[in-house]
This record gives C-alpha cells, structure tokens and sequence, in this order.
C-alpha cells in the first residue's frame, strides 16, 4: 500500500450523455515509469484528469500518493502537461517558466534546467507564440520539470517531435523514474510501448491489459504493441458481443 | 491567498502587455485624444468641463473591462487557468493578480488622461484633481473585476466582446451624463441607481463642482460592486470541471 502512487477503484466518469469510464481500477507503483496507451476517444485525457483532481467524477475514488486526487497538498508535488499546449504564446520560454516557477515556489535556477532539459536553451528568449507546434509542447512540458515533483501526469508529451528528440525524453522519463518519481505517460503511439517497463492499455474506457510489454507479447503472442492491442481488443469484442 | 504568486501573477500580466506595446499605446493614448476631439467639439468651456470629468470615469472601466475579459477568457480556453488552479495557485492569487495589474494600468492612464485634460486643455475643477485620478482608478477595478466575471460566460472571444454593448453601452446611456439622472423617468432613474457607473459619474461630478468634494460614499459603493463581481467571478474559476 505504501508503495503505490497512484490508487484507482471504481471510477466512473460521465461527461455530456457520454459514460468515459466505469468502474476502472487502477494502482500505479510509485517509482514507475507506466505508458497509458489507447486510440484516441479511449478515455486516457479523462483519466489522467482525474489523477490530476481537474475532472468531475460521478462516482469511485482516486488516490494520489495517500491523498484524495487534487487535494491541496498535492498541488507542487503533482505535475500534469495537457495535451494541448499551456503556456503563454506572448511570453518568451524563459518567462513562461520564471512564472510558474514563482508559482510552485520552484528555485529560479530549474528554469535554465528544464529548458535545457526538453533543448530548447538556444530558443529561451523567444516568444512561445513564435515557436513551431512540437516547440511549444516542449515548453508545456518544461514546465512539468520545475521543482521536483513526485508524480508526473504527461499527455501525449510526445507527439509530433522529431525521433531524435523522442529518444531524448523518453531517456529523460526513465532517469526520473530511476530517481523515484513516478511517471503517467500517455501517447497513442504503440511503438512507444518498447520505452515503458509497464503498459496499460486502454479502449473505450475499459482497462484492455495492464502488464509489461514482454508478459504482453507472451500472452497474446504477437510481435509487438500494436499486435498485441489489436489481439486482446479481438478478444473482448468475441467475449462481449456488442 | 499566498502574496508570492498574487505578486507574481500581476508580473506576469504585465508581462504580457510588455510584448504588446501596441495595446499599450492605445490604451495609454486614445483617451486622451478622445478628450482633445472632446474639447475642439465644444471650443472647451463649460459643457467641456461637465463631460470631461464624466469620460475620466468611463474609460479606465471600459478599457479594463474589453482587456481583462479577453485577457481571462484566453486563461480559460488556452489551458493556463486549469494548470495554474492545479498548481498551488489559489483563485484569489489569480483575481487579486489581475486586479493589481490592470489597476496599476489604470493609475498610469489616469495620470496621462488627466493630465492632458487640466494641463492643454484647461479642465476646470472646483475639487482637486488627484481625486479625479483616484476616482478613475477604482473605475479601472471595476471595470476588471466585471470582465473577470463575464469571461466565465463567453466561449469565443466575438462572445466576449459582444457583452460590452449589452453591459457598458446601458450603464454610459444612464448615468446622467446625457439626461441628468434626475431627470429620467422614475423607471430608469430607479436602474441607474443600481449600476455601479452611475456612482463613479457621480463621484467625477462632485469633484467638478465642490471644492470641498465627499465622494468617499461614491467610491465606496463603486468598490463594494468591484468586491461583489470579484467574488462571483472566483466562483466562476472552478479546479475541477466536467
């Protein structure tokens, strides 16, 4: 029990008429480096919303690291990047970051560091509105890295960017995680799976596995992710008739 | 409320406004050409000196009221609210750094307006004119504090702008600067007498005319709208949303 960051039971979220996910259990070690994967529509956005405290829920209970999800001690020990970029686009990078730094009463000198952690140290007095897309997430995502959170909550973080860049930050992922924090990665890139020692895989809202990728692979006995995904998804569908 | 990110947030918003020095400029600038435009209609005078006390009231809650509620709408549908109310940032941290800001705005275009209106083109008051610049100020929080609160209800920016006709245009119509208010029917009289510009026109006007002006009762009301319109705005900023 006190090894786990992140404890889900019976979760069910309902957005519009839209059940997005229900009765969902989910316990997160803490010190992990987990990859939350699934189509898009699949609920991982909802999830870790909820993880985060920012979702309305209709029923269960989220626990982060002991506490109810977005309880007020969790607010510098929690970081959460959205998908969509949230940073100031008439702000250079170096602003951006100074603020939410003051905001988390992070020490000024993790400014340079993030930044330089996501390689953006040549652009950081450049306006965020004047970046590229793939920039400009990276910016969103530095500002995860200030201070020292104990759980990271990262939507689709990788999207768009460049292989090499990829390689990076999930290299960057894994040092965290070697130095105890604990990590929610979400992407619906299955060729992701490989950077992940555990994955959970999700689809219309319903935990389709949660394993590694190798006990994955020897279960369903496909090449990779992707096969394996579209094996147990076969699977459901055969033992639930829609 | 933590001052550290109520300081750091009105630093930020300032910021922004920094790498947008056109919006300065209009700001700073086009009240006071609206006053000469003012003055060279009616040759100065004295129909000069009963409206233009009354325009120094209007315009900070015009300008601050179009510039907080972009300003705050873009918080909302960019993502940076949610991460700032996810952060340790309290919702008063956030109004009270906008209020601050813009307030601090107001001050300068205040003393620029003014100082144009008394020293080029002979404003004539029988009160003193720093009053006249205090008057202006607590328009300015006014008029932040109802763009907080109304960016709660637009979704797009075109929303956002078509509540100044709705909310500005009836409260300039009725606050005796164009028929007296005593004047109005006892039905628009009654409406005026709820609206808070009608207090800040009134506060300009004693200034105008006593040389010893009591507007404290004015201002009063004035920040007792602001207070109000803060508080339902903090109800509108919500951590957690369907």
């Amino acid at each position: 029990m006190m090894n786990l960051a992140i404890r889900i039971r019976g979760l069910r979220v309902v957005r519009g008429s839209l059940t997005v996910l229900d009765d969902f259990d989910l316990d997160i070690q803490r010190g992990s480096l987990t990859g939350l994967l699934g189509p898009s529509g699949s609920g991982k956005s909802t999830l870790m919303r909820a993880i985060v405290g920012v979702q309305k829920v209709a029923g269960g209970t989220v626990e982060v690291l002991g506490l109810p999800a977005g309880d007020k001690q969790l607010r510098d020990r929690v970081a959460y990047v959205t998908q969509a970029p949230s940073v100031y686009a008439d702000l250079t990078i170096r602003q951006n970051l100074r603020y939410y730094a003051r905001v988390l009463g992070a020490p000024i000198s993790d400014v340079d560091r993030a930044i330089e952690q996501v390689d953006l140290g040549s652009h950081a007095d450049h306006l965020v509105g004047r970046l590229s897309g793939g920039q400009e997430s990276r910016v969103s995502l530095a500002t995860a890295l200030l201070g020292r959170p104990e759980v990271l909550v990262l939507d689709e973080p990788t999207v768009g960017l460049d292989p090499v860049l990829r390689v990076q930050l999930w290299e960057l992922f894994n040092r965290l995680a070697a130095d105890g924090a604990t990590l929610l990665v979400s992407s619906h890139v299955m060729d992701e799976a490989e950077r992940c020692e555990r994955l959970v895989l999700l689809r219309e809202g319903r935990l389709l596995a949660d394993d590694t990728l190798p006990g994955l692979l020897a279960r369903t006995g496909a090449a990779d992710a992707e096969g394996a995904f579209l094996h147990l998804v076969e699977k459901a569908e055969q033992e639930v008739p829609s | 409320m933590t001052p550290r990110i109520t300081l750091a947030t009105a630093a930020r918003v300032l910021n922004q406004l920094r790498h947008d020095p056109r919006t300065i400029a209009l700001m700073l600038v086009v009240p006071s050409l609206l006053l000469t435009l003012l003055w060279w209609m009616y040759d100065g005078g004295a129909v000069f000196d009963r409206i233009g006390p009354a325009l120094l009231a209007i315009f900070p809650f015009l300008v601050m009221f179009l510039v907080t509620s972009i300003a705050t709408l873009r918080e909302r549908t960019s993502g940076t609210l949610e991460r700032l109310l996810s952060m340790p940032t309290g919702k008063f941290d956030f109004l009270a750094g906008y209020a601050l800001a813009f307030g601090l705005v107001a001050l300068v275009q205040a003393l620029i307006t003014a100082s144009v209106a008394i020293g080029l083109l002979d404003l004539n008051t029988a009160g003193p004119a720093w009053l006249l610049i205090a008057v202006a100020v607590f328009d300015a929080l006014l008029g932040v504090a109802l763009g907080l609160f109304v960016s709660a209800f637009a979704s797009t920016e075109f929303q956002v702008v078509q509540f100044m006709p709705a909310l500005i245009v009836p409260q300039f119509l009725l606050c005796g600067l164009l028929v007296p208010r005593d004047q109005l029917p006892d039905v628009l009289e009654a409406v005026s007498n709820v609206l808070p510009l009608s207090y800040a026109v009134d506060a300009m006007s004693e200034v105008q005319t006593s040389t010893d002006p009591q507007v404290w009762g004015q201002i009063g009301i004035v920040l007792g709208f602001s207070v109000v319109l803060l508080a339902l705005g903090a109800a509108t900023l919500r951590r957690r949303t369907p």
